[in-house]
């Protein structure tokens, strides 16, 4: 059979076309995602390794970030109310603050870098080698074994570590206002939680949920579908932080305005 | 040569593509691809890079839709099949990768054990390490059993990655360049492998190369594929009788550099 030419020519133009693409794709990986999350097999064994992963594995991080938010927080607030000699307001203050916004932020953050950085470049790593091809080949679903354990395990795992994170955050703040104040752990713990109502925590909650949802979603999205070569590996991993940080970003202000609503 | 493999119907199609046309953009890799798939055959589709010999076999295994053709495989439509269907299919088409597509964080052992216990969920361990063994056996690499495959050379890799195939029992192979890359020796035992394969798992296989030697050794019929179509095909001696430039060229290359 003779060839023939086939043209396929841009609706718009060239970017148009693939920024509406490209938005279309990612509204077909969430929805895809969303459709086969209560799909059998469910892959429990990765899913828990991956909650090792990103779970265990960050926790020095988080451990040192948290201590050090807490720690520099207070030191940086005493000046500003002891102008006032409002320094016994600290333990409210730094814990509002610290559950409020700093360890949703903070950890979300430090896992976009971390844990985001590492989903993309692997993914994408296997997608250049043919690895991915090959599971489908192989009559595997890669979709539910590597992006669905990972993005529930990210999503699982961010409000335990937002969780600890505060906590040692508190730990950190404790330290200088007790070294500073003199002020008895009983006393902190009273003054620190007074203020903070079930809006705050169950905002923080929900924050770190479509945290770790985006960071999952962004990463695997990137490692999925990167290009060709090592080139993209590098690419993916670069993006899939860049993209999570800044829709964390945007996620943040539209969850503090409806909760300011609420409140 | 090739001998002849008894008991199998030869007359059977097993895969048949009509009018396959793909393209990537504004490259048309493939315009009009016709072939014809028959049981226990193997099918070698010679052609520089960039001619769309991976993409061919990637259309069939359903990894790449095609712009317009019909691609059949085993009586059914690739495209036109749902993905529990075509996820049916691929038990019975085994496709090898060029360069094995080994997953780098499992043994070699957990490699072939990865497809199994996905698709034969009501395997023993036991049987399901039998079944490892004996291909591992049939590739002979039954020692790597525990390596990673960072460890492995790679021809190791792609027999590997062969065994990984093999252990669905398919009754396709689609082998991608399984000699890219490798010394004369171990080329030549990858084509005893593909051969051993056909003869020992009765399949029919496509096998993608630009290797002469390869071709002649695995294929019962070859396809030589230029600008998105087949400017030939026929047995070995037939196809290399021809006097087109790029048979000539790589008839020459091969054979005489």
């Amino acid at each position: 059979m003779e060839p023939i030419e086939q043209s396929k020519k841009p609706v718009i133009s060239r970017q148009v076309d693939g920024f509406f693409i490209t938005v279309y794709e990612i509204f077909r990986f969430i929805s895809r995602f969303f459709r086969e999350v209560l799909r059998r097999p469910f892959e429990t064994r990765e899913f828990i390794r991956q909650c090792f992963y990103i779970g265990n594995r960050s926790l020095p991080l988080i451990s040192l970030t948290g201590f050090i938010t807490g720690l520099v927080f207070t030191k940086q607030s005493r000046p500003s109310l002891a102008e006032f000699g409002a320094t016994s307001w600290l333990p409210s203050l730094i814990s509002i603050a610290i559950v409020r916004a700093l360890a949703p932020l903070v950890t979300a953050l430090i896992c976009a870098g971390r844990v985001g950085s590492s989903m993309g470049a692997e993914l994408a790593s296997m997608k250049v080698t043919e690895q991915i091809d090959a599971m489908e080949v192989s009559a595997i679903n890669p979709f539910k074994y590597l992006v669905m354990t990972r993005v529930l395990a990210c999503t699982i795992c961010l409000p335990l570590l937002m969780c600890y994170n505060g906590l040692i955050a508190l730990v950190g703040a404790f330290v200088d206002i007790h070294l500073n104040e003199q002020t008895s752990m009983e006393t902190f713990i009273q003054n620190a939680f007074t203020n903070i109502s079930f809006l705050d925590l169950a905002a923080s909650l929900v924050k770190a949920l479509v945290y770790g949802f985006t960071i999952g979603i962004v990463s695997c999205y990137q490692g999925f579908h990167a290009s060709q070569g090592t080139e993209g590996v590098g690419k993916s991993a670069n993006v899939s932080v860049v993209v999570s940080m800044f829709l964390i970003f945007i996620e943040e202000v539209i969850i503090v305005q409806l909760v300011n609503t609420i409140r | 040569m090739k001998s002849f493999i008894p008991n199998i119907d030869k007359q059977q199609t097993v895969i048949s593509i009509r009018g396959l046309y793909k393209s990537f953009g504004s490259n048309h890799v493939l315009r009009g691809v016709d072939l014809d798939l028959h049981r226990g055959e193997n099918i070698v589709v010679l052609g520089r890079s960039g001619t769309g010999k991976s993409v061919l076999i990637k259309v069939i295994v359903g990894l790449l839709y095609p712009d317009a053709g019909t691609v059949r495989v085993l009586e059914q439509e690739v495209p036109e099949l749902g993905a529990h269907a075509l996820r049916n299919l691929r038990l019975k088409v085994g496709f090898c990768f060029q360069h094995g597509a080994l997953y780098d964080s499992m043994t070699v052992g957990e490699n072939l054990a990865f497809p199994l216990k996905r698709n034969e969920p009501g395997m023993t361990r036991k049987e399901r390490d039998k079944r490892i063994e004996m291909v591992l056996e049939a590739i002979g690499l039954s020692h790597t059993i525990h390596q990673m495959p960072a460890e492995l050379s790679g021809g190791q890799r792609k027999r590997i990655g062969i065994g990984r195939t093999l252990i669905l029992r398919p009754e396709i192979m689609l082998y991608d360049e399984p000699t890219a890359g490798l010394d004369p020796i171990t080329c030549t035992e990858i084509n005893d492998l593909i051969n051993e394969v056909q003869h020992r798992f009765k399949t029919s296989s496509i096998i993608i190369t630009h290797d002469l030697t390869c071709a002649k050794s695995t294929g019962d019929t070859i396809a030589v594929l230029k600008e998105g179509w087949f400017i030939r095909q026929g047995n070995f001696d037939d196809v290399f009788s021809s006097d087109e430039a790029l048979i000539r060229e790589f008839y020459e290359y091969n054979f005489i550099q």
